[in-house]
């Protein structure tokens, strides 16, 4: 079982993605640099998080153009798994991976913190061994991560179960408060039409074991492992 | 040719950093500020095309690039020779 971990000038999170399925969950992974096209034969690929290109423009607006997106979005229309996390979701967003659009945090300020997100979907590939309904501790850290996607999209999302994710508090309760963005509807994180793309703005890679305090996120790349294996 | 492209948010989506602004007008005493929406602008410098080519490929760049039109509208003008 074979990981990408796609690195743009600017990610971050590559290295911690990379530890989280190699050295945690013994799989192989390639480091996959944005100019190239070739994607090593993976089998997933993650979008790690970061500021791809200084965020310049828009976040994730230029990092669309990376060669290597080209390769990513044919490997997505061919069913192949790809999750974005924090800035990788925005880039999907651009590329139109993934429909919507981020706006600034409506508080204006960057957002850096554990959150409480409750799971609405368990049929994708990358949140299948959770429970539907369950209420997990992830961190953000971000300053554009205010989902917003014209009314239709957003009714399309909810109709076809597609929100992956919403920002919830402790008991699991989608309330304004518990949302640190201003997402709408509180929308952490969708999925595409097949559930084979996903975006989410928090982070599952940093909380994947215990040392760090938390392994709430670990679930979501063991779901990837166990969907790859009954494929 | 010079072309002026204008990027700001469409009219319904919130615009958080044009509320500041406009928190932050009233706080200095101009009231009569109601509301505000930031955008951008972009000017973009061509090379040997006449100004309708140069007004319609600044068009495209603003669909493709510029502007995220999901959420943002924008126009487009030539402003020089």
């Amino acid at each position: 079982m074979r990981f990408a971990v796609v690195v743009f000038p600017g990610s971050n999170c590559d290295q911690d993605c990379y530890h989280v399925v190699k050295d945690l969950l013994g799989c192989e992974a390639d480091y996959v640099w944005h100019h190239d096209t070739d994607l090593k034969g993976a089998d997933a690929v993650i979008l790690p998080g970061g500021f791809a290109y200084g965020d310049y423009l828009r976040a994730g607006a230029l990092a669309r153009f990376s060669p290597i997106m080209e390769s990513v979005a044919r490997f997505a229309e061919e069913g192949g798994l790809v999750l974005g996390i924090c800035n990788g979701f925005q880039v999907l967003l651009e590329a139109g991976l993934l429909p919507g659009a981020m706006r600034v945090n409506r508080g204006l300020r960057y957002v850096c913190r554990d959150v409480f997100l409750k799971v609405e979907s368990v049929e994708t590939p990358f949140t299948r061994l959770y429970e539907l309904g369950e209420v997990v501790k992830m961190p953000v850290g971000h300053m554009e991560g205010n989902y917003t996607a014209p009314p239709e999209v957003l009714a399309e999302l909810s109709r076809e179960r597609r929100i992956v994710f919403r920002y919830c508090d402790a008991e699991g309760r989608v309330t304004d408060e518990a949302n640190p963005n201003g997402a709408v509807d509180g929308i952490a994180g969708i999925a595409s039409r097949g559930g084979n793309v996903v975006g989410l703005m928090p982070h599952p890679d940093r909380c994947a074991e215990t040392v760090l305090g938390n392994d709430a996120g670990r679930k979501m790349f063991e779901s990837v492992v166990s969907a790859l294996a009954v494929r | 040719m010079r072309v002026e492209v204008r990027v700001y948010p469409k009219d319904g989506v919130l615009d958080p950093q044009g509320k500041a602004i406009a928190a932050a007008l009233g706080r200095l005493g101009h009231r009569a500020v109601r509301d505000v929406r930031a955008g951008k602008v972009f000017f973009v410098e061509l090379d040997g095309v006449d100004a309708k080519a140069a007004e319609a490929e600044a068009r495209k760049m603003a669909q493709e690039l510029l502007a995220n039109t999901v959420i943002e509208g924008f126009d487009v003008r030539v402003i020089s020779p």
